[in-house]
């Protein structure tokens, strides 16, 4: 761990221990920096945004975090351990996992078959208990079944269970993406756009969906997302980035009005 | 029924009756023959005829009597479960009984015996290649370890059939595990190479490792498999030691004893066939399908690639060991030029041509590939030609198989 990451997880321990924190952030292909210096974290229930203009490289921190790339420099310290260049499995193994830009779901298999993949590292039940249908196996498979109905409940998709993935409509693929990210139980939920594609009156369903999430299930939100309405309504701090580089960071009022924000967005005169 | 279905099923028949046309025609139909004057063109349209109305007819009649597509009540699902269970049982009572009818002469039941071997391997291998979508090109590497486990044990340690059938299962798995972790951490491709070059290095090290696999000449006069404890053979190889037909009161006859060998065949193949049915169903099976359809998404759920796939070919490869176990016992001989690459590649053709991920469509073309031959022996060097033509026809036509997999699905009862 690098010393500036060490500080600001001794800064932040004292005010709210952070259960993410990203230091000196660099990831580089070949001669093209596309992220450099990004640093920040992402406190206990705490709803988080990345936002920036395109390319600006918000994909790539996320593809950092989560393991599908490995970073070339810096820290990111998750639950007090340093997972940069860990495998994606790992990580998410931990309790980070996220959602796609463009959704990926097993398209073939139906809505409540996604759900049960997803428990895949739940299930403890052995191959032999399966294969001698023992009641332990039955009963591990019925568990896994009602936690589904449940998240299918949660996320109003309750009646098209038994449908193939692939034939849902847009919003209802970008929930199931919710829904079988959150029952792994993950500590850490990483939306990558969460909105884009949705109608106003789904963005407003989604805004109430993640506020609740972070209350009930207790689970921190780090997001990347174009959709200034939805980001300025639900995120306690935001990160703005632009060209790989941190800009400004805050709550959404002072970066609202930050001078670097405006210029990145609308353009210097 | 609507119009468009009644013109697709009325397509597809016409497609499958000149297909068929096409393989009979000149290879059934047309024969030439040396006589005093020369070559002589002797054609006989009766039999491909025959054939191509057969075929023509059962694709007309097939979807009338295959179970119910799509989005069906779940009434009728549940018919369609009982159905296939009624299915099932015909063709066990099937498996049983024929051998006592006229058509159980000795050949025809070795013939099947045979047929078993290669549903056995096929079976395992469509675990790999079907159900996880890694392409293995060397099953016949892990057939051929599974054998000399066997031979080798019953040869050195005097162990019989049924003690090391889960020993040639483990060790076929074992090596499949020591070649499988570091390549399956690669992308997909590699694995079909280097399968490829392991079935060669099994056959040649068996080849040429005298000392302990006796070369070229294999290693002989291997133990049948014992029933019910009782030997099957017409003399006991320990000193008074009792055969099951001295316990039966019966005179000892070559029938027989193929009889029992092509039982105990059966019984494998059931076996595995129920064991990987429970597998796919289960969620090691659900994994290797949504690994299939999407590796990304499984990894952002904390599912690790390697281990899911390395179960299945691992899984997939114990069972070619078993097959290769009762191989060794089943000849009471086992020779490294048994194990060539034509074996992995005929095992592969099998998965293909019956549907990968499809146990019954697998069966299916196993009895196919493998009795047909037998019958047809009369054009004995036209057959790497057939298949290679019902491949490309396959791929091009048909490419879900000849009986493809129906997807069980897991439902939400609402």
């Amino acid at each position: 761990m690098s010393g500036d990451a060490a500080e600001a997880v001794a800064k932040n321990a004292a005010e709210s221990a952070p259960i993410l924190s990203v230091g000196r952030l660099q990831m580089r292909f070949g001669g093209l920096v596309a992220v450099d210096g990004i640093t920040f974290d992402v406190a206990d229930k705490e709803i988080y945004a990345i936002i920036g203009p395109n390319g600006a490289g918000k994909t790539t921190v996320f593809n950092c975090i989560s393991g599908f790339y490995k970073p070339t420099a810096g820290d990111i310290v998750f639950d007090g351990i340093n997972i940069a260049g860990r495998s994606s499995h790992d990580i998410a193994g931990r309790g980070i996992v996220r959602t796609f830009q463009n959704v990926r779901l097993f398209r073939n298999m139906t809505v409540v078959e996604n759900l049960l993949v997803a428990q895949h590292t739940q299930l403890k039940t052995g191959l032999l208990h399966g294969l001698l249908n023992t009641r332990a196996y039955q009963r591990s498979e019925k568990e896994a079944l009602e936690r589904a109905a449940f998240w299918l409940d949660k996320v109003s998709l309750r009646e098209v269970a038994n449908r193939e993935a692939g034939n849902l409509s847009y919003g209802q693929q970008r929930r199931l993406e919710i829904a079988r990210c959150m029952i792994t139980r993950p500590q850490l939920l990483m939306l990558d756009e969460p909105a884009a594609g949705l109608n106003p009156q789904e963005t407003v369903a989604l805004d109430q969906l993640i506020r609740d999430l972070r209350d009930t299930c207790s689970v921190s939100v780090l997001l990347i997302e174009h959709d200034m309405s939805l980001v300025m309504e639900i995120s306690d701090r935001i990160l703005v980035m632009e060209y790989g580089q941190p800009i400004a960071e805050g709550t959404p009022e002072k970066v609202r009005n930050d001078p670097n924000v405006i210029r990145a967005y609308l353009g210097s005169e | 029924m609507r119009e468009t279905t009644k013109t697709k099923i009325l397509k597809d028949a016409f497609i499958a009756a000149a297909v068929t046309a096409v393989l009979t025609f000149p290879m059934v139909g047309m024969r030439l023959n040396v006589e005093s004057t020369g070559l002589v063109l002797h054609k006989n349209f009766l039999w491909p005829t025959v054939a191509v109305l057969v075929v023509f007819l059962a694709r007309l009649v097939l979807p009338f009597v295959l179970i119910p597509k799509v989005s069906v009540p779940a009434a009728w699902t549940q018919k369609a479960v009982d159905y296939k269970k009624w299915w099932l049982g015909a063709f066990v009572v099937l498996a049983l009984v024929w051998p006592f009818t006229p058509l159980g002469s000795g050949a025809m039941v070795t013939a099947m015996t045979m047929a078993m071997i290669y549903i056995l391997l096929a079976l395992g291998l469509n675990i790999v290649v079907g159900y996880a979508g890694l392409l293995d090109l060397g099953h016949a590497a892990f057939y051929a370890i599974g054998a000399y486990t066997y031979a080798l044990l019953n040869l050195h340690f005097g162990l019989g059939f049924w003690e090391a059938l889960p020993l040639a299962g483990l060790s076929a798995g074992l090596f499949s595990i020591l070649l499988g972790f570091p390549i399956l951490r690669l992308r997909g491709d590699y694995l079909a190479i280097v399968t490829l070059g392991f079935g060669e290095i099994v056959r040649i090290t068996l080849n040429n490792w005298d000392s302990l696999t006796h070369g070229p000449d294999g290693i002989n006069n291997i133990s049948k498999p014992t029933l019910l404890g009782y030997e099957i053979t017409r003399r006991s190889r320990v000193e008074d030691g009792t055969t099951l037909w001295q316990a039966l009161g019966i005179d000892y006859n070559h029938i027989y004893q193929q009889l029992v060998l092509y039982f105990i065949a059966f019984l494998l193949v059931v076996v595995a066939a129920f064991l990987i049915s429970r597998l796919v169903k289960m969620p090691v099976g659900r994994a290797w399908e949504a690994l299939r359809e999407d590796e990304i998404a499984c990894r952002s759920l904390a599912l690790n690639p390697t281990i899911i796939k390395l179960t299945a070919f691992s899984l997939g490869c114990m069972f070619a060991g078993f097959a290769g176990a009762f191989y060794a016992a089943f000849l009471g001989s086992v020779t490294p030029a048994s194990f060539e690459f034509i074996e992995s590649a005929i095992i592969l053709s099998i998965v293909v041509l019956g549907g990968m991920g499809s146990q019954r469509g697998v069966i299916l073309a196993a009895l196919a590939l493998t009795l047909l031959p037998e019958f047809a022996r009369g054009f004995a060097e036209y057959r790497m030609l057939i298949f290679g033509a019902v491949m490309v026809l396959m791929m091009v036509w048909r490419p879900q198989g000849l009986w493809p997999a129906s997807r069980r699905r897991v439902e939400l009862p609402s």
